[in-house]
């Protein structure tokens, strides 16, 4: 019953802690936050195998199902009119990836959620730590997760034909990594103020699937549906994943559908769209309320 | 061990500043409490938490009244009220999970609103809903903790080692949390709320849920760290039994401090035996005694309650006075909860209000 197992010598002992007093670093909360976030999402198999899981079998599913009767709308006057140069799973490839992304980011971020209720956040709120870091901390992990995911999936494009280089796959991850960070921020900003998971999963299916639907994962836009998608930010993380995938093809042009936002184009969209989410994360999650509590 | 436990006690009731600095030449580790003692700003040495005019409101309901005390440098200080009465709010406030509305709290002179990370780094907070990530191992925890503080390398490797050691859990290290039992997962809050060697230690209902066993090892640690290291102590209860352990307490009643003194002057104020009467018609009983004897008899529920000297005396006198209309008589020195019915005017149980305590009880499961 004693808990004074060595008391009297550490106590003499702690030169060294005192000699050096403790100092705010960011960046190490930055990486413990980032770490645990992988930690916990490795150990919870079944959160591993859902968030792949499903974007796998809905790419085989659509791509044997509607397949046959896909058509990839041409540019008028283009050369191949007329022969169908891709098929549907290849033109659903891109997208099933940014769906995968989309998937793993927002799942890691429900777990803000988990943490408030189950009590982690607390001590992390109570640390002398700046929010951003610990914004920072969670969204990478999760955008480090998402991009793992998106990556296994990456390589069954191998069976699709698709030219694969060393520069083209650190292309797609570089990209997807940044895709993943403005998707983690977007689940934060909803997550943040959420009590229940439940509430989450409404959101999902109201707002973050048509947002992905009208991406251009599924398929591409046309007439007024194009002005719509003109103005979502995942389109551009779509149709940049969509370039990218055609790296190695000198004339990739007549692989993409017409109306495609250029790849300098996605990039900033995309930066702009992180960089935002990002700095409207860090601004809630500065603010202390009552809420902090559940 | 009880007795020791009761020898410490008694020791510091009564003097609790003396005694902080009568440990220094005792314990051979002056160089804590010098610390401690050097780095406090100058006229608040001796106050290692100031609360000063907090008031708190959740819209229309006032959690907190203007509430005011000091809890000295070394000292256990208890903080003591039914549920609802306003401790946890102040809990919060303290512990900066929530922003103050006005008033000031200041730990170790850092102003939990100006300096907020100075006050952070001063203090260890141990809440009383799990703070753990159950997914992770202990140590994974405690890794995780040092981190936020700054602590890292092999600085960290010892401080863990020896946190670990010291609650007795370095065989559970690599243990999950979850696999962990409540009062295990209590003794690795504890180590994480020390990590950083903190000179003031809060804790929110610190032995909801744990057994007998667990709450005294919790208390022997609280002994320890406030003996070895001069760590100043501030937790809430709503548990009577515990309170008295403090060195000196506050009770907070409806968001008002009621009371603020050591257990045993608390107890002294009350004055005399109490007697508590159990009857069939205590309306009745209470208005017989005051009318014949003068005496103040109060009545809760079935019980009439009166406060005199030398008590015992009276018992004779009052079954006498009213035959087979008194069924049970219990004569005791007073108790807090005595304490508690003398300022408030009502008992200490039994005023607990729904929304506060569906919360709490969310936690203590």
């Amino acid at each position: 019953m004693s808990l004074t197992a060595e008391p009297a010598t550490d106590a003499l002992s702690r030169n060294s802690a005192e000699s050096e007093p403790l100092r705010e670093r960011p960046w190490l909360v930055v990486w413990t936050l980032c770490k645990r976030e992988l930690t916990r999402f490795f150990r919870q198999r079944n959160r591993v195998v859902g968030a792949i899981g499903q974007p796998i079998i809905f790419w085989l599913l659509f791509g044997a199902g509607l397949g046959p009767s896909f058509r990839m709308p041409q540019v008028a006057g283009s050369e191949t009119a007329g022969a169908p140069a891709v098929s549907y799973s290849e033109y659903f490839f891109p997208g099933t990836l940014s769906l995968i992304l989309l998937f793993t980011a927002i799942f890691t971020t429900i777990s803000i959620i988990e943490d408030r209720r189950e009590g982690f956040l607390q001590s992390v709120l109570t640390a002398p730590i700046s929010r951003w870091s610990m914004v920072l901390g969670k969204l990478l992990g999760g955008s480090l997760i998402a991009l793992v995911q998106a990556m296994i999936f990456f390589a069954l494009g191998l069976t699709l034909g698709l030219h694969y280089s060393l520069t083209m796959v650190l292309a797609v991850a570089a990209f997807g990594l940044l895709c993943a960070f403005a998707l983690t921020a977007l689940g934060f900003v909803i997550a943040w103020r959420m009590d229940s998971t439940q509430g989450f999963h409404a959101v999902m299916s109201v707002f973050l699937m048509p947002m992905w639907l009208l991406s251009g994962a599924f398929f591409p836009g046309e007439g007024l549906l194009r002005w719509v998608m003109a103005v979502n930010p995942m389109t551009y993380m779509t149709a940049g994943l969509r370039h990218l995938v055609y790296w190695n093809v000198s004339d990739s042009a007549a692989l993409l559908p017409p109306h495609l936002p250029s790849l300098t184009l996605c990039l900033v969209v995309t930066s702009v769209t992180a960089a935002g989410l990002f700095a409207l994360s860090v601004r809630m999650a500065a603010v202390r309320t009552t809420g902090d509590l559940l | 061990m009880l007795p020791a436990t009761a020898r410490v006690t008694k020791f510091l009731q009564g003097t609790p500043s003396v005694a902080f600095r009568e440990f220094r030449p005792a314990e051979g580790s002056c160089r804590n409490l010098t610390r401690q003692i050097l780095m406090s700003p100058g006229s608040t040495q001796q106050r290692a938490v100031e609360i000063a005019s907090v008031t708190h409101r959740y819209g229309e309901r006032t959690a907190l009244d203007a509430v005011s005390f000091d809890v000295r440098a070394g000292e256990i200080f208890g903080l003591l009220g039914p549920n609802g009465g306003g401790k946890t709010t102040l809990f919060r406030l303290v512990s900066t999970l929530i922003p103050l509305q006005s008033g000031a709290v200041r730990i170790l002179g850092h102003d939990v609103a100006r300096d907020t990370h100075a006050a952070r780094r001063a203090m260890g907070v141990v809440f009383q809903a799990p703070s753990l990530d159950k997914k992770l191992t202990v140590a994974e925890n405690l890794v995780h903790q040092c981190h936020l503080y700054g602590l890292a390398g092999r600085m960290l490797h010892e401080r863990v080692a020896e946190m670990l050691a010291r609650l007795r859990l370095s065989d559970r290290r690599d243990d999950r949390v979850e696999t962990l039992s409540g009062g295990l997962r209590r003794r690795v809050e504890l180590a994480k709320g020390m990590l950083h060697e903190p000179r003031v230690l809060v804790l929110d209902e610190p032995s909801t849920g744990l057994d007998p066993g667990a709450r005294a090892d919790l208390w022997e640690y609280l002994r320890l760290i406030r003996k070895e290291q001069g760590v100043t102590i501030l937790l809430t209860t709503h548990l009577l039994e515990e309170a008295d352990k403090a060195d000196r307490l506050a009770i907070l009643d409806r968001g008002k401090l009621v009371a603020l003194d050591t257990p045993e002057s608390l107890r002294a104020t009350v004055g005399g035996d109490t007697l508590a009467l159990e009857s069939d018609d205590p309306d009745a009983l209470a208005a017989g005694i005051r009318e014949r004897f003068g005496y103040e008899a109060r009545r809760f529920d079935d019980v009439v309650r009166i406060e005199q000297p030398e008590g015992h005396r009276l018992v004779a006198q009052l079954v006498e006075a009213f035959p087979g209309r008194i069924q049970s008589v219990m004569l005791g020195k007073p108790t807090l909860e005595d304490v508690f019915i003398a300022r408030t005017g009502h008992r200490f149980l039994g005023e607990e209000r729904a929304p506060t305590e569906t919360k709490k009880r969310r936690h203590a499961g």
